[in-house]
C-alpha cells in the first residue's frame, strides 16, 4: 500500500467513493442475513469485516486521500462499517438463540426411564411411631425417660408392688438371667423406667418411656417374645385419674384424630390403684352404629383395647422415696407394637421383626 | 370363670326383663370383664316334649343292627293326640319309660332339622332324644330317660330340663378372687342392679364337738381353720343329679363322680376348695405340717413329688396324704368303692399356695382359688353343704361329729379421709356416696367427722390399703364419670441431646439407602462361632437366660452382627439382592458374679443400696450395626452397578459420625469377623468406637449372606457421649485458592492416611485441604511400592497467596514426605 500522497486523485480512488461503499455494505448485509448458522455468520464476519474484508481494505486507504477528501470517505466508510457490525451482532444473537432451541430440542429424553440406582432407606415404623408418640408429650412440657433392657428384678417386680408371691407375677411370662439367683430379669415391661424415674429425679415429674419389653410368649401372628412398649407417668400434687383420663385423651386425639377419645374400664394391676383398662374409640368408625358392625378394626365393638393405666399406688411411691402424702400420681402403659397394628393393619406381629425390607420401607420415613 | 345367668339369679333377685348382655355390660363395668358369651341350648327349636314310650318292637336289620320301632304317646303335642311312631336305634330304655320327644318341624344343635321321614320301612316321624343330641352332656351314650315324676307327656321340656341357659364367662383378675365363684358373681350382679342377695354361704351349721375324726394343726399359719366332716353309708354309683352335672358342665367342669362332682359344685357355688378322702383309708388322726427335708408324696396325677420344707402337708399315721390346698395324695383318693367320706374344708394360708403351686408346677382350679385368697369364714358352712348334697345324693348320713380347728382371723379394717375418693377420681363424690357403696361392697363403715373407718368384709382380702377402697367407691359411681382434664406439666426442656441425636443417626443411615430392621437380642454359642470369635473375645462373655424360648439361643447378644446377618439371609433368601440394613440397639455385658440385690420396698433404697442395684446390672451400650450386600450403585440403562465395599461401610461410618459433629480417625485392624486385610477400625481421638469393612469369606458362607458383604459396628452410645452439640462457627478466607498436585511414590503398605497426614504437616499453616484422588500401582512405580496422587488447596486467611509462596508450601510438603516415608515425587 502507498503512503500519503499528496497528488492524490480522489475520482481514481474508486474503493471509497459512495456507491463503491455502498454496494459492498450492502453485499455485507445481504451475506448477513443469508446466513443460516453460527458457523456460516462466522465466515460472514471474516469475508464482509475481517481485516481482508473489502471494507477493511477500503478504510485503509483512506489515509491516501487528501486532507479534505478524507473526512467524507472516513465517515462514509466508517457509517457502512458500523451497520456491519450491528446486523453481525443481531443476527449472531438470533442464531445463537436458534441454536439453542435446536439443541433443546435434540437433549430431549424420556423422563418415564426409571432412576433406582441407590436402595431406599427407611426407619422401622416401630421407632418413628415411638418417636411420634413421644413428641406427642414432649410438646406438652413432659420428658422422655429410658432404662436398661436387662433389669434388675426389684425395679421390675418388688418395687412396683409385686411381691415375691403375687400371683400376678406369674401372668407376666419373665425371662431370667441364669443364675436366677441373680435377681436379673429381662424387662417385662416399662414400669421399671418409672420407678427409676422416682428414684433419680424429685417431683413434679412428667415422663414417657417407649421402650423395648420382653415376655416368653411363642413367636405368631400375635404375639412376640420382644415388643414394644409406651409408658407414661406423672407424680405432682393434687393429681387424680381425671388428669389420667385427660391425658389420655389428648394423647388419643394427637395419634388418631379429631374426636377420638377413651374410657375407662376397672381392671387390676399391682402398681395401680385404681386400677382401668383404656379403651380407644375406634378411629375408623367412630363407634357410630350402624356402621360399627362390619368395622375390621375394632371387629363391630366400636372401641378398641388399647392398654393398661391407673393411679401410682402408694406402695410404690413408698418403694420409691417419693412422700405419698403430698404427692399422687398416674401411670399409664400402651403397646407400641399393637397400635402400629391397628392403625397401619399390620396382620402379623412377625412381619415387624423379620426386617423385610419391602416392610419398613413401605412406611416412608416419619409417621 | 364360667357363670351361667340361671345360676347367678338363683342368688341375686335380678328383674326378669335384665337381658345378659346388659347384665355382662355392667359387671365389666364394675370389674369382671366378660371374655365370652354363650348360649347353650338356643340353638335348639321345638316341639320338643315329654313322651311315654307305649309299645317298643325291636327289629334286626340285615347291616347286623337291630333298630326298635317305637310308638310314643305325644299328648296334644303332635295335633292329633295319637301315638308317634318313631324309629330309635338306641335300646337303654323301655315301654313305659319318660323320655323326650323332638316332632317334625324341631331342630337341634348344630342345626339338625327334623322332618317325617321313611326309614327302616317305617314312616319315622321325629326323634327320641339322647343327652349328648340335646346339647346337655358329652359322653352319655343313649337316650335321656327322665325321671318317673318328670311330667305328664306332650309337656314342654325346655323348661324342665334347664335347656336354654347363658353362659357368662368372665376373665377374674388376680384382685377379685372373691368372683371366682357364683356366690362372689351374683353379689356382684345383686350390686351392679341394687337388689337383694341372698347368701347361699349363710346356713346354719352345727356346732362344732369332738366326735369328729381327729384333727391336729401344727402349722396355723399356714393353715389357720381345718373343719373336717363325715359322710358314711354313701352310696359310691349313685349318679349325679342332672341339674348339678348341667351346672358343672355350664361351668366349665366335666361330671365324675357323685362325690368328685359334689365337691366342685360347692367350689363353684361358694368359692371355697373342697378336699374328699375316703374315710376308710385314713389311719389316725389328720395332721398339717411344713414337710419335712426329703420327703416325698404321690399326687392324684400320678406324679411322684419331691416336697419342699415349705409345703404345707396333710398327713395321717401312714404318713404324708396330701399336698394342703393343692393336690391330694393317692393313698387316700375317693374311689368307685368309697362308702365314707372325708370332707375337709380348710383355709390356707395363700402365699404358701402360690409357692407351693409354682414349685410343682400345678395348677388346678382349687389352687388358684387358695392362692389368691378365700373367705376364711365359710369352711364350716362349705363343709356343711357338701354332706348335705351327699348325703341327699348319695344316700348316706352325715356323722354327729364335727371337727374345727382353729379360728378365722379378724377382720382388717382401713380408715381413709372421707373425700379420698373424690380426690384420687377426680370425680364429684360426696360422703354420703363414698359410705353408701363401701357398704354395697359388705364394708361395715364407721363414719368419723373427716374420715371414716371400713370393717372389710372376709371374702375381701384384697382390699388392705386405702386406695383399695377409693377404687371399691369409684367402680360403684362409675368410671365412665370420671373427668378429663388434661394436666399442665411444668415446661420440659425437650429430647436430651442424645435422644435427639440418636433420631438424627437413623434419619442420616435412612438417607443413606440404609433400612432399619430390629432384631431379637437372643444367641448362641454357635453365633459367635460363626462370627469367628477367638475364644478369650470379650464378645463371647454374654449374659446366659436361665429359661431361653430356644435352647440354641440361650444368651443375651454382644455383638448386633448375627441378627443383622441372619436378616440379610432372610432377605436374600425372599429374592432381594441389593440390601443396605442398619440396626441401633443395645447390647449386653454381664457382670458376671454380681448379683442384683432384692431391696426392702417399705422405703426408699439407700445411695449404697441403689449403687449397688446399678452396678450388677449388665453395661448395655447402644450399638449400631449396618452391612451393605449386592450393588451400592445399581446398574441401569445408565450404565454399569458399582458393587458395595468396604469402603462405603467405612463411608457411611464417616457420615454418621459427621451427623454428630465428629470425625473419625481410621485404621487398619484385623478382628473377626472381618476380612483380616479389609478392616478399619473406628476412632474419635484416641478411643475406638468400632470397626468397618469387608466380612471374613468364612463369616458370609457360615451365615449364608452374600460374598463380599460389608459390615460395621459400632459403640453409638460412646459417639453419642462424644457428640459435639455445641460446635463453634468456622472462619473462613475468602481470597482466591491456589491449587496443586503432588504424586507420590512409596511403600505398597503405607496407609493413606498417614501419608495425607505428612503432607498437611509439612505444607504448613496455609494449607486448606489434602485430598488423595489417585492411587496406582504398576510397572512405573517398582515392585512393592504404589503411587498416591493428592490434590492440595492453599489459601491465606489476609491476601492473596503468591506463586512463590505456595510452591514453598508445597515443597516443604514434599520435603517432609521424603524425608518421613521415602516418598519420590512422581513428575
Ligand atoms: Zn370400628
Amino acid at each position: 500500500m502507498s503512503g500519503p500522497n499528496s497528488e492524490y486523485d480522489p475520482v481514481q480512488v474508486t474503493p471509497l467513493d459512495e456507491e463503491h461503499v455502498n454496494a459492498m455494505r450492502e453485499e455485507a448485509l445481504a451475506a448477513i442475513a443469508a446466513a443460516t448458522d453460527l458457523e456460516a455468520l462466522k465466515r460472514v464476519r471474516a469475508e464482509h469485516a475481517g481485516d481482508r474484508s473489502p471494507i477493511a481494505l477500503a478504510n485503509r486507504e483512506i489515509g491516501a486521500l487528501p486532507p479534505q477528501a478524507r473526512k467524507d470517505a472516513g465517515q462514509r466508510v466508517g457509517q457502512a462499517r458500523g451497520l456491519i457490525n450491528q446486523a453481525l451482532a443481531q443476527r449472531q444473537a438470533e442464531l445463537e438463540i436458534e441454536a439453542e432451541a435446536r439443541m433443546l430440542v435434540e437433549e430431549t429424553v424420556d423422563v418415564t426411564l426409571p432412576w433406582d440406582r441407590a436402595t431406599q432407606g427407611a426407619r422401622h415404623p416401630i421407632t418413628t411411631l415411638s418417636e411420634r408418640i413421644a413428641d406427642v408429650f414432649v410438646a406438652m412440657g413432659w420428658e422422655v425417660a429410658e432404662g436398661p433392657l436387662v433389669e434388675a428384678e426389684w425395679l421390675n417386680f418388688d418395687a412396683l408392688n409385686l411381691g415375691p408371691d403375687h400371683p400376678a407375677r406369674t401372668m407376666q411370662d419373665t425371662f431370667w438371667a441364669d443364675p436366677p439367683e441373680d435377681h436379673l430379669v429381662l424387662r417385662t415391661h416399662t414400669s421399671p423406667v418409672q420407678a427409676r424415674t422416682m428414684l433419680t429425679r424429685e417431683p413434679p415429674i412428667y415422663v414417657v418411656c417407649p421402650g423395648r419389653v420382653f415376655r416368653t410368649d411363642e413367636y405368631d401372628a400375635t404375639h412376640s417374645p420382644m415388643f414394644h412398649q409406651v409408658e407414661g407417668l406423672v407424680i405432682d400434687e393434687g393429681i387424680s385419674m381425671a388428669h389420667l383420663k385427660g391425658t389420655l385423651d389428648h394423647f388419643a386425639e394427637s395419634i388418631f384424630g379429631p374426636g377420638i377419645d377413651t374410657r375407662f374400664r376397672p381392671s387390676y394391676f399391682p402398681f395401680t390403684e385404681p386400677s382401668a383398662e383404656v379403651d380407644l374409640r375406634c378411629f375408623v368408625c367412630r363407634g357410630l352404629s350402624p356402621a360399627v358392625d362390619d368395622c375390621r378394626t375394632c371387629k363391630g365393638e366400636g372401641w378398641i383395647e388399647w392398654g393398661g393405666c391407673g393411679v401410682v399406688n402408694p406402695r410404690v411411691l413408698t418403694a420409691c422415696g417419693v412422700d405419698s402424702d403430698r404427692y399422687t400420681g398416674f401411670a399409664f402403659g400402651m403397646g407400641i407394637d399393637r397400635t402400629l397394628m391397628f392403625r397401619h393393619g399390620v396382620a402379623d406381629m412377625r412381619d415387624m421383626f423379620e426386617g423385610d425390607v419391602r416392610f419398613s420401607t413401605a412406611f416412608g420415613s416419619e409417621l | 370363670m364360667k357363670a351361667p345367668v340361671s345360676w347367678i339369679r338363683e342368688y341375686a333377685d335380678l328383674p326378669v326383663d335384665v337381658s345378659t348382655e346388659d347384665l355382662a355390660a355392667r359387671l365389666t363395668a364394675l370389674g369382671l370383664k366378660l371374655e365370652a358369651l354363650e348360649r347353650p341350648g338356643h340353638d335348639i327349636t321345638g316341639p320338643l316334649v315329654i313322651g311315654r314310650v307305649l309299645t317298643m318292637e325291636p327289629e334286626p336289620q340285615k347291616n347286623g343292627k337291630t333298630i326298635n320301632w317305637c310308638t310314643v304317646d305325644v299328648g296334644d303335642a303332635n295335633g292329633t293326640g295319637e301315638p308317634q311312631g318313631i324309629v330309635c336305634g338306641a335300646h337303654n330304655f323301655a315301654v313305659g319309660d319318660l323320655v323326650v320327644v323332638v316332632l317334625p318341624g324341631g331342630v337341634l344343635p348344630g342345626n339338625f332339622e327334623i322332618s317325617a321321614r321313611k326309614t327302616y320301612g317305617h314312616l319315622s316321624a321325629g326323634m327320641i332324644c339322647s343327652t349328648k343330641e340335646l346339647g346337655l352332656g358329652e359322653d352319655h351314650a343313649g337316650i335321656l330317660v327322665l325321671p318317673a315324676d318328670a311330667g305328664e307327656p306332650g309337656d314342654d321340656v325346655f323348661d324342665l330340663l334347664d335347656l336354654r341357659d347363658e353362659v357368662i364367662e368372665f376373665e377374674i383378675n388376680p384382685d377379685r378372687a372373691y368372683a371366682l365363684s357364683l356366690r362372689g358373681v351374683a353379689r356382684e350382679a345383686a350390686l351392679a342392679y341394687d337388689v337383694a342377695f341372698h347368701d347361699p354361704a349363710e346356713r346354719k351349721t352345727p356346732a362344732p364337738n369332738d366326735e369328729g375324726h381327729p384333727v391336729v394343726v401344727d402349722d396355723p399359719e399356714g393353715c389357720p381353720v381345718f373343719v373336717a366332716r363325715t359322710v358314711s353309708g354313701f352310696d359310691p354309683t349313685a349318679p349325679t343329679p342332672d341339674w348339678m352335672a348341667r351346672r358343672l358342665l355350664l361351668s366349665g367342669q366335666r361330671s365324675i363322680s357323685l362325690a368328685v362332682d359334689v365337691t366342685n359344685y360347692v367350689m363353684l357355688e361358694l368359692g371355697r376348695p373342697i378336699h374328699g378322702y375316703d374315710a376308710d383309708k385314713l389311719s389316725g388322726p389328720i395332721r398339717v405340717r411344713r414337710a419335712a427335708e426329703g420327703e416325698r408324696l404321690t399326687t392324684l396325677d400320678g406324679t411322684d413329688r419331691a416336697l419342699s420344707t415349705e409345703d404345707l402337708v396333710v398327713t395321717d399315721d401312714s404318713g404324708i396324704i396330701g399336698l394342703g390346698g393343692v393336690m391330694g395324695g393317692e393313698k387316700t383318693e375317693m374311689s368307685e368303692t368309697t362308702t365314707r367320706v372325708l370332707i375337709e374344708a380348710a383355709h390356707w394360708d395363700a402365699a404358701s399356695m402360690f409357692r407351693t403351686g409354682r414349685r410343682h408346677r400345678l395348677t388346678s382350679e382349687a389352687g388358684k382359688r387358695n392362692e389368691r385368697g378365700v373367705d376364711p369364714t365359710i369352711c364350716e358352712a362349705a363343709a356343711d353343704r357338701v354332706a348335705e348334697l351327699l348325703a341327699e345324693h348319695g344316700g348316706g348320713t352325715v356323722d354327729p361329729g364335727v371337727t374345727v380347728v382353729g379360728q378365722a382371723p379378724t377382720p382388717r379394717t382401713i380408715t381413709i379421709p372421707i373425700d379420698l375418693p373424690a380426690r384420687v377420681t377426680g370425680m364429684n363424690i360426696a360422703s354420703d356416696t363414698t359410705i353408701t357403696n363401701l357398704r354395697a361392697v359388705g364394708c361395715e363403715v364407721d363414719p368419723a367427722a373427716d374420715t371414716l373407718t371400713a370393717t372389710v368384709p372376709m371374702w375381701r382380702p384384697d382390699l388392705h390399703d386405702p386406695f383399695d377402697l377409693v377404687e371399691e367407691v369409684a367402680r360403684i359411681v362409675g368410671y365412665e364419670d370420671v373427668p378429663s382434664v388434661l394436666p399442665s406439666a411444668p415446661s420440659g426442656r425437650g429430647l436430651t441431646p442424645a435422644q435427639a441425636m440418636r433420631r438424627r443417626v437413623g434419619r442420616t443411615l435412612a438417607g443413606e439407602g440404609y433400612v432399619e430392621v430390629l432384631s431379637f437380642p437372643f444367641v448362641g454359642e454357635a453365633d459367635f462361632d460363626r462370627l469367628g470369635l477367638e475364644a478369650g473375645d470379650t464378645r463371647r462373655t454374654a449374659l446366659r437366660l436361665a429359661n431361653p424360648l430356644s435352647t440354641e439361643e440361650p444368651l443375651m447378644t454382644t455383638t448386633l452382627l448375627p441378627g443383622l446377618l441372619r436378616t440379610v439371609a432372610r432377605n436374600v433368601s425372599r429374592g432381594a439382592a441389593d440390601l443396605a440394613l442398619f440396626e441401633a440397639s443395645p447390647v449386653t455385658f454381664p457382670h458376671p458374679g454380681e448379683a442384683a440385690p432384692i431391696l426392702p420396698v417399705d422405703r426408699r433404697p439407700t445411695d449404697d443400696e441403689w449403687t449397688a442395684l446399678n452396678r450388677a446390672l449388665p453395661d448395655q451400650p447402644l450399638h449400631l450395626a449396618f452391612s451393605l450386600s449386592g450393588d451400592r450403585d445399581r446398574a441401569g440403562w445408565w450404565g454399569n452397578g458399582r458393587p458395595a465395599g468396604w469402603s462405603d461401610v467405612i463411608e457411611t461410618a464417616r457420615r454418621v459420625a459427621a451427623t454428630l459433629g465428629l470425625e473419625l480417625t481410621v485404621r487398619s485392624a484385623s478382628v473377626a469377623p472381618w476380612h483380616p486385610g479389609r478392616c478399619a477400625e473406628l476412632l474419635v481421638g484416641e478411643t475406638s468406637v468400632g470397626h468397618a469393612g469387608e466380612l471374613h469369606p468364612t463369616v458370609c458362607r457360615a451365615f449364608g449372606v452374600p460374598a463380599r458383604t460389608s459390615v460395621a459396628e459400632l459403640d453409638l452410645e460412646t459417639l453419642l457421649q462424644r457428640a459435639e452439640t455445641t460446635p463453634t462457627a468456622p472462619a473462613f478466607s475468602t481470597y482466591p485458592v491456589a491449587k496443586e498436585d503432588v504424586a507420590l511414590v512409596v511403600a505398597e503398605d503405607l496407609p493413606a492416611e498417614a501419608l495425607a497426614a505428612t503432607l498437611r504437616e509439612g505444607a504448613g499453616p496455609l494449607c486448606e485441604s489434602v485430598r488423595l484422588f489417585d492411587v496406582y500401582t504398576g510397572a512405573q512405580t517398582g515392585e512393592g511400592r504404589k503411587s498416591l496422587a493428592f490434590a492440595l488447596r492453599f489459601r491465606a486467611p489476609d491476601r492473596t497467596l503468591t506463586e512463590k509462596e505456595t510452591a514453598t508450601a508445597r515443597a516443604a510438603a514434599v520435603a517432609l514426605a521424603e524425608q518421613r516415608h521415602g516418598a519420590q515425587q512422581r513428575s
